[in-house]
């Protein structure tokens, strides 16, 4: 009797949570990032690009946004809360932004010129009231070219810049605006506004959990009623730990996870799971040191590492999880050029080059690469150093590993190749963000750059490429900017100036249930089109 | 006695010192940045000079370690750097966390490790006693984050029956009640953090049940006409308190929390906040964990001396 009556609650137990499983989907998407917490809800997020991604552009906008509503090319810059823009004719360091009438904030406060300029006191201005120092970190040495800025009108906002620089719109897609109305109200508190935020973004951010979860619902009145999103809540997770994201999938406690690893995309797909890709502005780089005494100097040399690599078995490698290089830029990206050193698997050609050099498999080249064993955006590294490690001895590179902590190889990529930390490496397996101008080009290979001012590691210096970065940063007809671009591009594959390995694709696992998601060639993500089902 | 409990607690004082020199410098003298994980990988020299000045990190260390003394000594253990909340409200949220998921995996644990003992000391040499052992070998042996992959396979991801990861559905800090939705979510971390404390008491159990029955008495009770069942009962009676003992060291024991079950499931504990905290080198948040454990078994171990002294007033001579 007692045990049928236990069966019997047993039973009606796993009924119950069947029906809770059912009962949570509807409109709901739950996302598994990788993220160990909840990025930073003020605006200005932490977190890198996921946080932006999941906590930045859903609750925020900026004036100049990234257009994220297509996959197949990549993505460009779009007016946000800027309708327009202009550089003054004779004074090339003064803009002119429009703002967009009729915007509010989630508090139903108003955004206009005063809330821009308030935005950037935030960032820029120690002295300001409403001083950030946890928004200042991420958000400054985004806007490198920003001098001052002014209210002209209540819908006209003028930026002055240091020099003439015409990359000020990709920075000005950084800046997030939070609402000084929302502030005032939460005791002109940071952290009180970080519990109840608020944006003018499709999103509102309705509660948050630290380290556990954040939900988020539509903003019906968002101005742009192409992205007022169709989902009745998005609620994002921070599990760092791949197998947990993998399994909270599996069982259905999520709908999504951001970077499955690629050893399980298999068995995700024969369970019915999609996985979706697309190129997106990342590479996986050998960064060289050009000090001198590197090996790397001679260009034979670096054209034969280039030619050594069997992109297409490292694919393989990956379960197809990568694009292989064939520039620094993804192929098909608007800046690409026609560059005439094509980046093939000629393990012959790369013996020919190194034998001009004075070196052989008999005799080979020996040099040390810093490496490190994991890190946001480095992919499988240790395989994939290992793979390339192979490829090179093959035809006459024998290189050994330094192998360091991810957060230890930012310090030394910070510290240059001079410094004592890089040990006399003469490379560094790094993998970065190329979104822009900035980030894609000059802030690896401008000589002033050189640390510790900047982050060109291998203090290369080529006046010729720091003339063309002039030019792109005083060329402000797009055309003619985009022409200067591909040629840097160029330059920078037939010189073969990194050892150009593979492109991140962005992976995603997600449940079949969720339908309208398009994943757009950028770091950033729209998630106003998707529904469930 | 109270002269003995104040001795006690002054000689708190040196240990806590020792502890907190030692987990400043452990924490301080690894390799990394604390300022990596808030400032963007390429942020400038200057604003990276900035923030190191304003987190107080471009003092010498030893003025860095009075300074966050001093802070500690008034209570306050100072801001996370990669959260920017309160340590104490960090630490705090994390420890009721994990003494709910210790509470639960040693009351699994004692459970079936007292099952486990009785039977395998009671019946012994049987197949039940090999069985049982062999389940207690496992216990002890097995390594937990496989058994919780193991076990998240088969009942999250095959059955569909438990959560895989998570502390709760709205999160854990809004759930502290016994309603399933939330309990649910505890079995699987603590089922596999019960392991250990189910196989040693059950190796323990068994041989004091075996210790016992060879004992006179039972001979006696035997003679006196006594069932097995009721024999079985007065040898419950005599091991019951070396039991407790024993779950008593275990529960301390894993207190602690654990750094890879509660990484597994996602389970937002000390072991789980340590993990983060050691890879993004949130320093005060790693020092402020690591004191309030260490601080955490300071206090438990004199709590256990005292109540030892109370019972048995040898304790105080010695």
């Amino acid at each position: 009797m007692v045990t049928r009556r236990l069966w019997k609650s047993l039973a009606t137990g796993i009924l119950l949570l069947g029906s809770t499983a059912l009962a949570s989907a509807g409109g709901t998407l739950r996302v598994g990032m990788t993220a160990s917490d909840i990025p930073l809800t003020t605006g200005q997020t932490d977190n890198g690009g996921e946080g932006m991604r999941f906590l930045g552009y859903t609750a925020y906008d900026s004036l100049i946004e990234w257009d994220l509503t297509t996959s197949d090319k990549p993505s460009t810059i779009i007016p946000g809360l800027a309708t327009s823009w202009t550089v003054d004719a004779t004074d090339k360091t003064k803009w002119t932004f429009k703002l967009r009438p009729g915007v509010k904030f989630h508090d139903g406060s108003e955004f206009n010129a005063d809330t821009v300029v308030w935005n950037f006191e935030k960032l820029l201005n120690k002295d300001a009231a409403q001083f950030d120092p946890r928004q200042s970190a991420q958000g400054r040495s985004r806007i490198p070219a920003v001098a001052s800025y002014k209210a002209i009108d209540p819908l006209t906002v003028e930026i002055v810049t240091k020099t003439p620089d015409a990359t000020l719109p990709y920075q000005l897609a950084w800046i997030m605006m939070s609402s000084p109305a929302n502030w005032e109200k939460q005791g002109k508190n940071w952290d009180n506004y970080a519990k109840s935020p608020s944006g003018t973004g499709p999103w509102k951010i309705v509660s948050f959990v630290p380290r556990e979860k954040a939900e988020m619902v539509p903003n019906a009145d968002y101005w742009d009623k192409t992205r007022v999103p169709k989902l009745d809540k998005l609620v994002v997770i921070p599990l760092p730990e791949p197998s947990a994201r993998v399994a909270a999938l599996r069982s259905g406690q999520v709908d999504w996870i951001e970077a499955p690893a690629p050893d399980t995309v298999p068995s995700l797909k024969s369970a019915g799971f999609k996985i979706v890709t697309n190129a997106y502005p990342h590479n996986w780089t050998w960064h060289l040191s050009r000090v001198e005494g590197s090996p790397w100097n001679d260009i034979r040399v670096r054209k034969a590492a280039n030619l050594a690599v069997d992109r297409e078995g490292m694919k393989e490698l990956l379960s197809g999880l990568m694009i292989p290089a064939e520039g620094f830029m993804p192929p098909g990206h608007q800046w690409f050029g026609k560059p005439t050193f094509k980046l093939k698997y000629d393990p012959e050609a790369a013996k020919k080059l190194l034998a001009e050099a004075g070196y052989s498999p008999a005799k080979p080249l020996e040099t040390k690469i810093l490496i490190s064993p994991s890190g946001s955006g480095q992919m499988l590294p240790l395989p994939m150093n290992e793979f390339v490690q192979q490829n090179l001895a093959e035809v006459g590179i024998k290189v050994s590993f330094e192998v360091v902590e991810w957060n230890t190889l930012i310090n030394i990529w910070r510290a240059g190749a001079k410094h004592e930390s890089s040990k006399g490496a003469t490379g560094m397996n790094y993998t970065y963000f190329i979104q822009d101008p900035f980030t894609g080009f000059m802030r690896h290979l401008q000589c002033n750059l050189a640390p510790p001012a900047g982050t060109n590691w291998g203090y290369y210096c080529d006046p010729a490429m720091d003339k063309l970065f002039d030019e792109v940063r005083t060329t402000f007809d797009p055309a003619a900017q985009q022409k200067t671009l591909e040629k840097i591009h160029e330059k920078y594959v037939d010189e073969a100036l990194f050892l150009m390995v593979t492109h991140d694709v962005n992976a995603r696992a997600m449940s079949a249930k969720v339908k309208g998601f398009v994943q757009a060639q950028n770091w950033f993500q729209n998630f106003s089109s998707i529904t469930m089902d | 006695m109270l002269s003995y409990v104040l001795k006690r607690m002054l000689l708190i004082l040196p240990v806590a010192l020792g502890v907190s020199v030692v987990c400043f410098l452990l924490v301080h003298l690894s390799p990394g940045d604390p300022l990596t994980a808030i400032l963007p990988t390429d942020a400038s020299a200057e604003t990276q000079a900035e923030m190191r000045k304003l987190y107080g990190f471009d003092q010498p260390l030893p003025v860095q370690f009075v300074l966050w003394l001093g802070r500690v000594l008034t209570g306050d253990l100072g801001t996370s750097i990669a959260t920017g909340r309160p340590v104490a409200f960090e630490v705090g949220r994390a420890v009721v966390n994990s003494v709910i998921l210790a509470a639960a995996a040693t009351l699994i644990g004692f459970f079936f490790g007292s099952l486990f003992g009785f039977v395998a000391g009671y019946f012994r040499n049987s197949w039940i006693d090999k069985l049982a052992s062999f389940l207690a070998v496992i216990g002890v042996s097995v390594p937990h984050y496989w058994l919780g992959m193991v076990l998240v396979i088969i009942f999250s991801v095959q059955l569909n029956l438990l959560p895989a990861t998570g502390g709760g559905p709205n999160g854990s800090s809004d759930a502290r009640s016994l309603d399933w939705d939330y309990l649910r979510f505890l079995i699987l971390p603590a089922v596999t953090m019960s392991v250990i404390p189910m196989g040693i008491i059950a190796r323990t159990l068994r041989a004091l049940v075996a210790e016992i029955l060879s004992q006179e008495f039972v001979q006696g009770l035997t003679a006196k006409g006594l069932l097995d069942r009721g024999v079985f009962a007065h040898v419950v009676k005599n091991a019951a308190p070396t039991a407790f003992a024993v779950m008593g060291l275990q529960l301390g024991y894993l207190l602690g929390g654990s750094i890879l079950i509660e990484t597994v499931f996602a389970w937002p504990g000390t072991g789980f906040l340590l993990n983060t905290a050691i890879f993004q080198r949130d320093l005060p948040l790693l020092q402020g964990t690591i004191l309030v454990l260490a601080m955490f078994f300071v206090v438990l171990n004199l709590v256990v001396d005292v109540a030892q002294a109370a019972v048995d007033p040898r304790v105080k001579r010695s």
